[in-house]
């Protein structure tokens, strides 16, 4: 090998020298045993006298280390200690700054390698690493270069190298950076942001607490300069620093900070600023809170809060409250950092905050004191509290101000008064049972007598009360409620939906379902009987708030019971029993209306699809038995005849019921068996193809389906779906049949049902659709079928119910068969408008980053939909549009003429909505690059002329905006 | 622009919220005669020049001083500089003017004053702004239609 030296010096040689590129570094990277001989000799290159050589020796020194890191990770290849000799040399004899641009990036890289590779080495360097490394990036300017330099000064940090007495100069050399302030060219290649190197910057100066006594006057310096972003990032850098530091390292800096943070939240007028000043404010006092107490120094966290405290308070009892919310904010924020911090702050705010409420006559004073008090009860961080609140000694008195307002006719301070209600509330175990009576009573008083927003907050207080304590609730306010509900039958519409909605918002807890749930059933039950004259309006609110409560209630075994024993075979009865009466009865019963079954399925599918298996397990047999048997057993005031058949489709008011079936065999999780299974499908492909009740045949269809996207797969289910889709296809196919409608909803929802799930079979059915495009009566629907096959259905075939659904299914079905449409819509002749419908809806439901790929391809089938006359293609092709033009790919900006003339025709369109989506689309055009639409400014301010005596208001609003933003555009001043 | 702000610490008034969407502006068939809240809709976003607030805001325009009569074609518009000597009283008067123009019909008369007495040199301003000529002198000087411009910008803070 020794034999190989020379040959090799020579290489290196020639290639240091520029004479030969390529050889020395093939021979390096070709054999391993080289890299030693080179290492050896490489140092010399690098003394070289000549600036060029040096260069070229510190490239290939690179480049060949990175080769040997890449591939022989495994072996070491370097021999120990020529990394030493490496850097030693390097930081030695060359002056990195003077090299190029890429051959300073090529001594970062070797750094990290080394790094990465030889951390012990580097290590035993000492300090003296930091100083060579400080030596080699000080001056660096480019940005590429820099984050580089910043990911080496990083993992010293955090790595542990030893910094010795060179701290300070790696705190220079880099902190000379901060703030960042970078803006990339635009077209940047290299895609470097300002957030990247922001954040790459704020590690290291972040990094360690040897660092605070530079870094904290460098902040208060640049909050105190005047630019925006130098602000904000050296407050965000001092949130982010304080977690790693001492209070011993903030103590003499305490004051300049507080001092700065408060001028800014003070004066500041961007919420970005302030936000960041109070989370510094929120980290610093967290940090002095962590300090350890000793019997001789004073408590830094009692004097850093005297200080705030000093600064603030006394703005809380100025006479015009001018400069109320920011210190409000302030020691809101404080307090919200520690404990200690909470009990000092609300000891010297909440007594002064008290007494000016009772002083003060004026209500929008009070308002805002009480706003105030609100924000600092929310601000006590409940996962900190323990057993001693600190509100405890103002529990009394803030009582007595809360029932006060509530009181009061003002209706602000009433909102205000229930939302500090529900803080106050929240706070576990401040509240006493006499406290809770009170605010039950004044509760139940403001939902039965206001109206508007002071009911929505009342609701939402009572949800919060009811959930903590549930037993004054159900002694009072519920008994109260059902009085309202179901025995004042003249009671307005308006006062009964707000007791229904405040009943579901306050059974949260299982205890108080049990009281709360029969008053709803009560309704329903009173409903059909026609005992009280309950609308259908009534009944699907009852329904609603009854899925509200099985949405928002603990998944337990008691709160499933109470679904599953008692609720469902209740509504199942009543179902029941209504569809029972002939034409005949006397009065209908609202329970065969559409829109209450249609209620009725999200109350079922929702507690059917909680995590009780075995209680659905037990819901769905009994459902199928009733179903496909007629067994009536489980249902309550059991006085049914014996000869039920409901799935035979004879009586449509019967059949309908389907829809229930689903809701009880559909949503279920996936472990759950429904009986009988295959008898039951063939009963439901039966009715959906032959039923002529549209309610009847479209659930009976989703049944189907719902059912067969969760069966396991196998050969059972490959041979079911071929004799469905042969039965389908024969009878689309056959010209007299009159059941095509029909047919086609059964094979729209099979086809989602298997597409969803990656089925190979969706592939026919999807194809299906595709040529019914072109067909004379089902065109039409075939294009409105891929909406419904690509967006998500609220009651079946969704993640709620347990689907077997992949999430990318929209973009794998969109790549596969977006050519079908394009050919299609080129072979179409009379057609035409249904490809663009169908593309519309399937493009309408792709996420954004999809679209945008894509649209190069599509854009001349999309501008040709927006000439097309149908309202609801353009309507879709707009709102697909808009998003789109945000951030317009260059494809569309080549197209720019035609779609401007295109969207400018559609201003005057007869539809309120496409004028309204092409004026948004015309706004969002006059962000695209200045010197690209400049041409059409004069053409579409004349155009914007029109719309702006439309006569919809909403037209001229979105006409008035764009025309604005149009004007600005190439104008001084503007863009 | 002096470096001095004149009023420097303004009385600063709560914004209105968007107005409520009835049914008959949803209704197709309906016309919807522009109104006083219209108007104002259209006003309340222009920015102050000196601060970084809106004219709604500084309680500069209010709709109680909007005038509108849809058929007759006409709007007048009185505005209440914040101090009674605030020298940017024509610059407010012409950016109203100049956003009117450009989002209303050209069928509207368009007159834009100071509210009666609320300042110093009310007359002449009101003068200098029902002059057309003058109003369209002003926006062929360009620093004086780059400030108007910038009033009329959308903030995006």
């Amino acid at each position: 090998m020794a034999t190989d030296c020379p040959l090799l010096l020579g290489l290196v040689e020639e290639f240091v020298s520029g004479l030969v590129d390529s050889k020395a570094k093939d021979a390096a990277a070709g054999s391993t045993l080289t890299s030693d001989y080179f290492v050896v000799i490489s140092p010399p290159c690098l003394t070289s006298s000549q600036p060029h050589t040096r260069a070229r020796g510190v490239q290939l020194l690179s480049e060949v280390l990175s080769e040997c890191s890449g591939s022989l990770t495994e072996k070491e290849v370097l021999p120990p200690g020529s990394a030493v000799s490496i850097l030693r040399s390097l930081f030695q004899d060359v002056h990195v700054q003077s090299l190029m641009l890429v051959e300073r990036a090529c001594v970062y890289n070797m750094l990290l390698n080394l790094m990465a590779t030889r951390e012990t080495e580097l290590k035993s360097l000492g300090s003296d690493f930091v100083f060579g490394f400080v030596q080699s990036m000080d001056g660096e300017r480019d940005p590429r270069n820099l984050l580089l330099a910043f990911q080496i000064a990083s993992n010293i940090i955090h790595q542990g190298y030893d910094l010795g007495k060179f701290a300070e100069e790696l705190f220079e050399v880099t902190s000379c950076y901060f703030p960042i302030d970078f803006s990339p060219p635009p077209n940047d290649p290299h895609g470097i942001t300002k957030e990247e190197l922001i954040l790459a910057l704020r590690a290291i100066l972040t990094g360690t607490s040897k660092f605070a006594e530079f870094l904290l006057p460098l902040i208060i310096e640049k909050v105190d300069s005047d630019v925006q972003s130098a602000k904000l990032d050296s407050l965000q850098t001092l949130a982010a620093c304080v977690s790693q530091y001492d209070h011993k390292d903030l103590a003499e800096f305490l004051e300049g900070l507080w001092t700065s943070i408060r001028r800014e939240v003070f004066h500041t007028s961007s919420e970005k600023i302030e936000a960041a000043g109070l989370s510094a404010l929120t980290a610093l006092t967290s940090c002095v809170s962590r300090s350890v107490l000793s019997s001789d120094s004073e408590d830094c966290l009692s004097t850093f809060l005297n200080l705030v405290i000093k600064d603030c308070k006394h703005h809380l009892s100025e006479p015009d409250l001018r400069l109320v919310w920011p210190s409000a904010k302030l020691l809101q924020a404080a307090c919200s950092a520690s404990i200690r911090a909470s009990h000092i702050i609300t000891a010297a705010v909440m007594p002064s905050l008290i007494e000016q409420y009772n002083s003060r006559t004026q209500c929008s004073h009070r308002r805002t004191l009480l706003e105030v008090g609100q924000k600092f009860v929310q601000s006590l961080n409940v996962s900190l509290l323990t057993e001693e609140n600190a509100l405890s000694p103002y529990r009394s008195s803030l009582c007595s101000i809360v029932f006060s307002a509530l009181s009061e006719t003002n209706d602000s301070l009433e909102i205000t008064a229930t939302q500090l209600l529900t803080s106050l509330a929240q706070q576990q175990g401040l509240l006493e049972e006499s406290d809770i009576e009170l605010a039950v009573d004044h509760l139940t008083k403001l939902l039965l007598t206001e109206e508007d927003e002071r009911v929505v907050a009342a609701v939402d207080c009572a949800g919060a009360l009811a959930a903590l304590h549930p037993g004054q609730f159900i002694s009072k306010m519920i008994p109260r409620l059902r009085i309202e509900i179901v025995d004042f039958v003249c009671v307005i519409g308006m006062v009964r939906q707000r007791c229904l909605s405040a009943l579901a918002s306050v059974s949260s807890q299982p205890i108080i379902i049990q009281q709360s749930t029969p008053v709803l059933l009560e309704l329903i039950s009173a409903a059909h009987t026609g005992s009280v004259p309950f609308t259908v309006e009534d009944v699907v609110l009852a329904c609603r708030s009854l899925q509200r409560i099985a949405e928002q209630v603990q998944d337990t075994e008691d709160t499933g019971r109470c679904f599953h024993d008692i609720i469902i075979p209740r509504l199942l009865s009543l179902a029941l029993q209504a569809a029972l009466q002939g034409e005949d009865a006397p009065r209908p019963s609202p329970l065969v209306e559409e829109s209450v079954l249609s209620a009725m399925v999200p109350v079922i599918s929702t507690s059917c699809s909680r995590l009780q298996p075995k209680l659905a397990e037990e819901t769905a047999f009994k459902a199928v038995s009733l179903f496909l048997n007629g067994n009536v057993s489980f249902l309550p005031d059991n006085s049914f005849p014996s000869n039920i058949q409901l799935l035979k489709g004879d009586c449509w008011r019967q059949s309908q019921m389907v829809c229930l079936l689903m809701a009880c065999v559909c949503s279920s999780p996936r472990t759950v068996e429904v009986p009988h299974l295959d008898e039951l499908l063939s009963a439901l492909e039966e009715l959906s193809c032959s039923s002529s009740h549209t309610l009847s045949y479209t659930s009976a269809a989703k049944c189907f389906a719902g059912l067969i996207n969760k069966r396991s797969p196998g050969a059972a289910l490959d041979s079911l779906i071929q004799r469905t889709v042969k039965r389908v296809f024969s009878e689309l196919e056959s010209p007299n049949s009159t059941v095509h409608f029909q047919v086609f909803t059964l094979m729209i929802w099979v086809a989602k049902a298997l597409l969803i799930r990656y089925h190979p079979q969706s592939t026919a059915l999807t194809d299906k659709l595709f040529s019914l495009l072109d067909d004379a009566d089902l065109g039409w629907v075939a294009a409105d079928g891929f909406s419904l096959l690509m967006s998500d259905s609220s009651d079946i075939l969704n993640k709620a119910c347990h689907a077997d659904l992949r999430i990318m299914y929209r973009q794998r079905f969109f790549s596969e068969n977006s050519k079908k449409l394009v050919q299609g819509f080129h072979a179409a002749t009379e057609r035409k408008p249904n490809y663009l419908k169908a593309l519309s809806n399937i493009v309408n439901k792709l996420p954004k980053q999809v679209q945008v790929t894509e649209l190069p391809a599509l854009l001349s089938l999309l501008l040709e939909a927006l000439s097309c006359p149908d309202l609801s293609v353009q309507l879709s092709t707009l709102s697909c549009l808009e998003p789109v033009l945000v951030d317009p790919p260059p494809a569309l900006i080549q197209q720019l003429e035609a779609l401007v003339s295109r969207l400018l025709a559609l201003t005057s369109s007869p539809a309120m909505v496409v004028r309204i989506g092409s004026l948004r689309c015309i706004h969002a055009l006059s962000h695209f690059p200045a010197h690209e639409i400049l041409p059409f400014r004069a053409r579409v301010l004349r155009a914007l002329a029109k719309p702006l005596d439309d006569k919809k208001r909403l037209v001229r609003s979105e006409a008035v905006r764009a025309r604005g933003e149009w004007f600005l555009l190439g104008s001084p001043g503007g863009r | 622009m002096s470096n001095r702000l004149e009023n420097a610490n303004p009385v600063i008034f709560q914004r209105s919220g968007e107005r409520l969407l009835t049914a008959s502006e949803e209704d197709e068939d309906v016309h919807d005669p522009i109104d006083e809240r219209e108007i104002f809709d259209i006003l309340q976003s222009i920015n102050d020049p000196e601060h970084p607030l809106s004219l709604e805001e500084l309680n500069v325009v209010e709709q109680v001083r909007v005038k509108v009569d849809d058929p007759g074609n006409t709007v007048g518009i009185e505005f209440t500089p914040t101090i009674p000597h605030c020298s940017m009283a024509t610059l407010i008067g012409l950016s109203i003017k100049v956003k009117l123009l450009r989002s209303l019909p050209d069928r509207f008369k368009i007159d834009v004053h100071i509210t009666p007495g609320s300042h110093a040199s009310e007359d002449a301003v009101n003068k200098q702004l029902a002059d057309k000529e003058r109003v369209a002198a002003a926006l062929e000087n360009s620093s004086l239609l780059e400030v108007v411009n910038q009033c009329l910008s959308t903030r995006n803070i």
